[in-house]
Formats: structure tokens, sequence, C-alpha cells
């Protein structure tokens, strides 16, 4: 039964795999399938690579009828949001400017799971260049929450996140810069984890803000978050500010417990505008920790207010640079009737760009102009410093910090048209992108109208195991995951 | 009138001798097919990230030591942004605020011996850019090609500081910061392929006042001959323009040496502005210092020093030194020539005259490839030493050295061009020419002592020059006074 098969979550498929009750192939062809059948509705994906999939299954069935599978990964189907290059498999970031772009080349996190024996199914919509909090401003289709078809999955990683929830895909890879895997993660009650910067690499991520930019899982369960991160995660000769730390077994490190742990509870991240069904649910899930054995202190970061700020100094400046390249000379759109270089350049810039993009690349620009940088993008970084102090101060009291993962539930597409409002749904995972720290998000409860509600668990640098493990502890303690979203 | 003092200062490319690029593992080899040595990394395609060529990071530390210069532990790199297809992210990897060397010098001489110190204010390392092919002239082409080979090539940067009081003096700092790079092995110095490039700032000002003139800046100066001619036109055009009460507009300046003028590119009003920030993709460099001191301890000698050794440990004229360590190859040469066994003053005369007949003194590849190896040219000036071949003969044998590769003794035995320095068999040449020649006999009997020399000059040729001069001479001179 195809339903029943992509129910299973990786460590439950894998299994099943080593003991030859279903292969590989007959999971990737339920999830392509489905997603023949539903993903008219979701709009999860911007590509379905059928072939690439099928031939990545039957060589997983090969392994696992000769006794050698690869690993943990092996034959689990995963989706791939199109921020990431696939070689040969058209890759837009969401945006019409590279429209008939084919990445020659593999991002480093792509190559590593496929080499662990993971089958790609497709790329998976978007927010333009990862600009967004509901991946309404992909320039491609509109992506629906399967909790709730007329409102947004959240963003920009809304394609990866729907599709996980919605059974259209089992794990996926998102990239977290303001909150983007965790955020989305909170809206369809999924869990998404933003590694510390430098654990995973970002090579053939399209980049967004350079020292922002996370990537990171998106799954079904904890377990299957640890299993994803262990394949991704590590140092890449490719990328200079990938970090040479030992990857701990973070499954194996799952069974632990919170016995023990000091927990924090930074009182800024209860603050007004936070919806009072997630603060009660937040709450009694903090509560439920404590019964299991942790201790919880009260903390303050008191530069939170600062966060959205210096975020919307630094990264529209990193990406004004970055989306500098797209000018339809080598790649990509090229518009047409330029009188001379600049004129196509403009053109096609003007044509290529959606509304957010250009407002960030504006922003962006004015704040690395002569005269205005240290007033900017100097005085954002300084203020970023005394973010990350903040998180320093708290960790040397706490081992990690629990908060909601964002101020309101799922909403309605149209909702938020004020670029300001939908900034603010950035306000509780800003913190964690400007000081690299690994927090994730997991499914906590859910509002009165049936919405999935995530608890964010943020740690030190490098401490994924710790965060992994305490999310896992409360996963185990509740039965929040026996509620699935019913698509026709 | 009004006498003006020019200020000069010179910014320097040099484009590294590393294998691979700056930040990339393309290979850097010179005119190959148009993007066949690129990868994603310099074609800026998306999601790229760089990661720093170390062996980039050793040759710039290497030059900042041979300048003398104060190398930043903690330099970054910096992205700078303008928008040219011929820079695929549309911002270049340089260095901003923090380059990795500062406050160095080069000291110079001139061509009257006038040794003067030129500051070094700044050197970075950055990467170049690609190349655009117009389908005809800029002017007319209908399209432009791109060619990526050079984006991506390592290139350092060395800014001085306005120093330089004369087009002249710009002239002798360039070849001698030529000379310096050449001797470490970071560049090849090859101008005309653009491994080397030169950007000037110049300004005038009435002589006598602190402060500087407007400045311009000139681009194009792509040979040490059109540095001079551009700033020599460049001094002129600013002084009749001040002599004329017209102001100096802060520009730049392209050199066209075809037409042998400067004419403007963009005033300060176009200026770029760059939008520098610190590139967030590479992490601080933190130069070990104990790395550094490794480096510094590898330094070889460099040319000035070179020159002193040469006059004081060898004897030589201080010209000799000058010609002989124009290039290191050139310099090592010699020097493995006198090791050899040669005397330094002969080598010297043999390398100068001869082997530069053959070989341009900065064409390192080709002395250090040279026919005539250092110990062969010393096996040839030991068989003049010897007396086994006059310096005529050896001229020859030379020539036949670089034909050949052989060695002078090898040579000398095949074609029997030993010395005759049996006198009975140059004594009964001599008779005979003295019996053919009666005139020139009564010419010196009358006396003209230049018939002699003709004499000797037709002994020489009947032995096909293999007679021993000197004994030729004697033998000619005593048959004489006897007659």
């Amino acid at each position: 039964m195809p339903t029943a098969l992509t129910a299973l979550t990786i460590h439950e498929l894998t299994e099943r795999y080593r003991r030859g009750d279903v292969k590989p192939s007959d999971v990737a062809d339920a999830y392509l399938s489905r997603i023949e059948r539903l993903d008219g509705d979701v709009g999860a994906y911007l590509a379905v690579t059928h072939d690439r999939a099928r031939a990545a299954a039957r060589a997983a069935d090969e392994r696992y009828r000769a006794g050698r599978p690869l690993g943990p990964l092996d034959g689990a189907p995963v989706s791939i949001k199109d921020v990431f290059c696939t070689r040969g498999v058209p890759t837009t970031c969401g945006s019409k400017i590279l429209e008939g772009f084919v990445p020659p080349y593999d991002a480093t996190v792509v190559a590593r799971l496929e080499a662990a024996g993971a089958v790609m199914l497709g790329k998976t919509n978007m927010d333009e260049f990862a600009m967004g909090s509901s991946t309404e401003h992909s320039a491609y289709k509109l992506t629906r929450n399967p909790w709730d078809l007329s409102r947004v999955p959240g963003g920009s990683s809304g394609g990866s996140a729907a599709a996980v929830a919605g059974e259209l895909g089992l794990a996926a890879l998102g990239t977290d810069t303001g909150g983007s895997i965790r955020q989305p993660g909170a809206f369809c009650g999924v869990v998404g984890l933003k590694p510390t910067y430098g654990r995973v690499s970002r090579y053939g991520v399209i980049a967004f803000a350079s020292s922002l930019d996370h990537p990171g899982p998106l799954t079904r369960d904890v377990r299957d978050c640890a299993l994803v991160l262990r394949a991704i995660a590590g140092v890449d000769p490719h990328d200079a500010t990938s970090v040479d730390e030992p990857v701990p077994d973070y499954a194996a490190l799952l069974d632990q417990g919170v016995r023990g742990l000091r927990l924090g509870v930074p009182r800024e991240y209860f603050a007004e505008g936070l919806d009072p069904e997630i603060e009660r649910a937040v709450r009694a899930a903090i509560e439920r920790l404590r019964d299991l054995g942790a201790t919880l202190e009260d903390v303050s970061l008191p530069t939170t207010d600062y966060g959205l700020a210096v975020y919307y100094i630094v990264a529209p400046a990193e990406a004004s640079s970055n989306l500098a390249r797209y000018d339809g000379v080598k790649y990509g759109l090229r518009a047409p009737g330029g009188k001379d270089l600049i004129d196509m350049e403009s053109r096609t810039r003007a044509a290529g760009f959606g509304a957010e993009v250009k407002r960030r690349i504006m922003l962006g620009t004015y704040a690395l102009s002569a005269g205005y940088y240290d007033a900017y993008y100097g005085r954002a970084q300084k203020v970023r410093t005394l973010v990350k102090r903040d998180f320093e101060a708290a960790f040397a009291r706490v081992d990690l910090l629990l908060a909601p993962t964002t101020p309101s539930v799922a909403f309605k597409h149209g909702e938020k048209e004020d670029p300001l409002a939908m900034y603010l749904n950035d306000v509780y995972t800003v913190g964690g992108d400007l000081a690299g720290l690994p927090a994730i998000s997991v499914r906590c409860g859910f509002s009165s109208n049936g919405l999935p509600i995530g608890l964010q668990i943020i740690g030190r640098p490098f401490d994924e195991a710790r965060v992994l493990r305490t999310a896992y502890s409360y996963e185990q303690a509740t039965d929040w995951l026996a509620r699935r979203p019913e698509l026709a | 009138m009004t006498i003006f003092q020019t200020v000069i200062g010179l910014e320097v490319h040099a484009q590294l001798l590393t294998r691979s690029k700056m930040f990339c593992g393309c290979a850097t080899t010179f005119g190959a097919a148009p993007n066949t040595q690129t990868c994603p990394v310099c074609q800026g395609m998306p999601g790229v990230l760089p990661v720093v060529n170390r062996r980039a990071i050793e040759f710039a530390v290497r030059t900042a030591l041979a300048f003398d210069c104060r190398i930043n532990a903690a330099c970054r790199f910096a992205r700078k942004h303008y928008y040219y297809p011929d820079m695929p992210k549309n911002f270049q990897i340089s260095q901003y605020e923090e380059p990795l060397a500062e406050e160095g010098h080069l000291d110079i001489e001139l061509a009257d011996g006038t040794p003067r110190t030129i500051g070094i204010q700044r050197l970075h390392l950055e990467e170049d850019v690609g190349k655009l092919v117009h389908e005809g002239t800029l002017e007319t082409a209908q399209a432009s090609l791109v060619d990526f080979n050079r984006a991506g090539m390592p290139l350092m940067e060395t800014v001085s500081k306005p120093d330089i009081r004369s087009p002249e003096e710009a002239s002798a700092y360039l070849r001698a910061f030529r000379a310096v790079l050449v001797y470490l092995g970071v560049c090849d110095g090859n101008m005309e392929e653009g491994s080397l490039r030169c950007d000037a700032n110049v300004s005038i000002r009435p002589r006598g006042t602190a402060e500087l003139g407007t400045k311009v800046e000139i681009k194009n100066l792509n040979s040490f001959r059109n540095v001079q001619r551009a700033l020599e036109y460049e001094v002129k055009r600013q002084a009749d323009a001040l002599s004329r009460g017209e102001r100096i507009v802060q520009e730049t300046r392209l050199w066209d040496a075809d037409r042998g003028h400067t004419r403007s590119m963009r005033s300060k009003e176009y200026a770029h502005d760059y939008r520098y920030f610190p590139e967030p993709d590479l992490t601080p460099l933190a130069l070990d210092a104990r790395w550094i001191d490794e480096i510094r301890a590898s330094l070889p000698e460099l040319p000035r020093a070179r020159r002193r050794r040469f006059v004081s440990q060898y004897q030589l004229p201080a010209y000799d030194a000058d010609q002989l360590t124009q290039s290191r190859a050139l310099a090592e040469y010699f020097e493995a020539a006198v090791t050899a066994g040669a005397s330094p003053k002969a080598t010297a005369n043999w390398t100068m005259s001869e082997l530069l007949r053959e070989i341009a003194a900065d064409d390192e590849d080709a002395i250090r490839r040279s026919p005539v190896s250092p110990a062969n040219l010393a096996g040839l000036l030991r068989l003049m030493d010897e007396g086994t071949i006059s310096g005529k003969i050896a001229k020859d044998v030379f020539g036949k050295m670089v034909q050949t590769g052989d060695t002078a003794q090898a040579i000398v035995e095949r074609e029997g061009l030993t010395q005759v320095a049996d006198a009975g068999a140059i004594r009964a040449i001599v008779d005979d020419v003295i019996a053919r020649n009666p005139k020139a006999v009564a010419d010196f009997k009358n006396g003209n002592a230049k018939a002699a020399g003709a004499l000797v000059g037709q002994v020489m040729k009947a032995t096909q020059g293999k007679a021993n001069p000197a004994l030729a001479n004697q033998l000619v001179q005593e048959k004489l006074t006897k007659m």
C-alpha cells in the first residue's frame, strides 16, 4: 500500500529494506505516484526527477539484495530545496533570473546524500533566493500547507517542509538564513534543524547571505534528523568556512535523556506579539522537559530586540553582493531588446528579480555605500557581536535554550502583504542565525484550528548532539506525531 | 615661470607563478584555448565558494619580506564591486582595509648611480579578471566574447608611496621591482603577456610647496619604455595646463602608445563606489609567525646585494656587476662558470659579449637552457688560457658550441683547431711568407712598423689561425731584424 509506505520514517524503512520486506524502488515509486496525485494541490515541487530517482532506487535495491547497503540512508527518498545546485537538474532558486540554469556540479551536501544512497525525488519550491517566510515569493508557484491548503507552509524552505509534512517526501534539505528551516518546520509540523555555522558545507548552496546561510535537514522525526545530519555534516575543502570538528553518531546519542541538563528560558522570547496558544503549548513543553529530569532557569538575552534590525542590514548587504553575478551574461535569463551591455543587464535584472529580491538588493546596496557603511553595515556587525555575547553569557549558565519557533501559526496566503509584518515572523529565529548556533524546531502541539506549533531548542556551537537528544526525549514523551495532515 | 616638481606613485600588478588559480584549482598556463582553464568557481557560477591558494600567500609574503614590509599577521579579503562582464561575479575578491603587508621600501639606483629609496605603501593579493574578445574592433564589434581563463589568476598589487620624482625614476623603480620579483621566482615579469602591469598616479606642484597637486591616474603602461613616455607626456601636459592657468582635473587617463598621448577615461564624479566589505566566504588569514620566519630564511640573495658582492668578491667593475645581475639566471650562470674554474673577469667578458649576443639577459629560461653550459664556457676559457687555442679561434668555437651543445674540447679536437706552438713549424711558414712579400719587408725596413703586423696576419692566415699569435709575432720580428 503506497500510503503505508510513505507514512514510514527513514529508520523504519531501512529496517524493512534490510529485512527484505520492501525495496527502495517500491518506496520511490510510492512517493512518485503520490507526488503525481497530490502535488498539484500542495505545490511542494518545482521539478520531480523521476529518472534519477528510479535509477538511484534500483541501485539501492541491488545493494540490499547483495546484503551490502551503504548505511542508514541507503534507499531513503530525499527532496532538495531548489537553492542547492544539482548536476544536470535545473536549479532556479525560485527565481526567473535562473530560468534554464542547469548546474554542472552538485552541492557538497547533495553529493554526500547521494553517496550515502539517498534517492533524490526532486527540487522543492522556495521563496526567491530564500528571501521570505511564506514561499509566496517564489517566481514559479504557490505552495500550500498540507494541514490547511488555504495557508502558507512558511518559508523560505516551504516546499521542503510541505513535502515532508504531506508525505510527498520523506526527508528534505533546506537552508536557514533568518529562520527558513525552523519556521516552515514549525508551520508544517515537521522537524527542522539549523546546524552550527560551519557544521555543514555551503558549497553549491546558492548564496543569499553568506555569513548567515545554514543548510540543514527537515524530517518527520528527530531520529531521521540525526541520521541526515550525520550524512551531510563535516568539513569540506570547498568551503573555507566549514569547520573541522568531529561528526558524532548523533542517532546513537539520542537515548541519553535530559536528566541533569540545565535548560534556559529566555524571557525576551515570550514577549508581546506572541500568540497565547503558542505560549501555552511551548510552556507546557518546557514543563514536560522538567518532568523528564531537566532543570529550568530564567535567562535574559537583552539584545533580542535588535536581532531583526541587525539581520535586515547584514543579510541584504551580503545579498546585494552575492546577487550581482546575475546579469544575463553567463547563464539563466537574458532579457531581449538590450541596446548595449548595460541596457541588457538592466533589463535582465528588472525582468528576472521579483519585488522582494529587488527591495533587499536596494537595502543592501545602500547599507554598503560609501558614507553609509559605518552607520549601517559596520554598526550592524558590532551589534551582531553583542547578540553573540548574549548567547555566550546565557550558555555559561545553561546547556540549552527553549523558546517558541514562531510568534504565530501558519497564516493565510496573501495575509502578510506588508514586508515588515512578514519580517516579524523571524523574530525568534534570527538570533540563532546571527550567532551561528544549532537550533531545532519540533512539534509541540496544535492551535485550536488544528495548526502545528513549534518548540525551538537552541544549543552551544557544535552541540547538535545535545539539541537532538533533548528534542528526541520530548518527542518520545509525547504523542504529537500521531496526528497527520489529510490530503485528498 | 614656475618650476614644477613631479610626484609619482606606481601601482604594479604582478601575476604570480602559482600552478593553480587564487581561489580554485584551475591551471594558470598562458595561452590555452579560451575557457578551457575554468571551473564553476572561476566562472562565478551560483553556489560556488573561494578557497585561498596557500602558495599565493607564500609568494606574497616572500615579496613583502624582500621589500622589508610589515606583514599583517591578521589580514583578510574583501569584495570590490563593479559591473563588468569580464568579471564573472561582478565583484573582485581583493584586500582593502587589512592588506597582507604595509610600509616597505625598494632601494634603486638611477642611471648616474644616484641611490634612491622608494617607499612601498601596501602589498595585497587579489584575483585577476577574464578577457573580452571583440569581434572586430571595440567600436565596430557586433558581439563580444568572454574568455575566463585569466579570471581568478592570482595577482599581487604593490602600491608605492608618492616618492618617485621623475619619469626616469619611475622606469628605474619598475625595472628594479621586476628584477626583485623575478629573483624571488614569484612572477615571470613578462610585460607583453601582461604578467606585470603598471598604473601610475602623477601630479605636479610648484617646487618647494608641501601640498600635493591634483593627481591623475594613468592606465595601460605595458612596458618600461611606455611608463617613461606616458609619464613624460603627462607631466608636460599638466605643466602646460597649469602654466595656462587651467586646473588639473582628478581623473583616470589612458595611455595610447600608438598616438603617444594620454586621454581621459573617466573623471572623479564617475568614479566607482566599490562598496567594499569583508569577504564573508573566507575567514581572516592568520599568518603563523614561524611560517613567515621560514619564508624569510629561504629568501634568495636579491639583485642589489648580489651586485655589491660581485664587485667585492670577484673584483668586477660596477658596470659588469650590474650587467651580470640583471636576472637571477644570468648571475647564477656567471657564478657557476667561475665555480667551474674560470677567471671572473674573463667569464664576465665572455658572458656579456658572447652569451648575451645569443640570449636576452632577462630570458631566464633560455639562460638556464643555454646550449653552452657554465661548465662548458669555463672549459673554453681554460683552453684559451692554456694556449691550446687563440682568442680568435675561441670565438669561433663558442659559435659552434652554441650550435651543437658540444664541449670546446670536443670541437677543437674534431676540427683540429689546436694552436700550433711549435717554433720550428711556424718558422718555416714565416720564412715562406717573408719570401713572398718583399714589399712588406721593404716597408718595414723603411721604418713602417705596421708592416710587421701585416706579415703576422699572413702567417696566421696561412695556418688558418692556429699559430700561436705571440709566437708568430716573435718569429716575424726576429726574422725581420736579422735581415
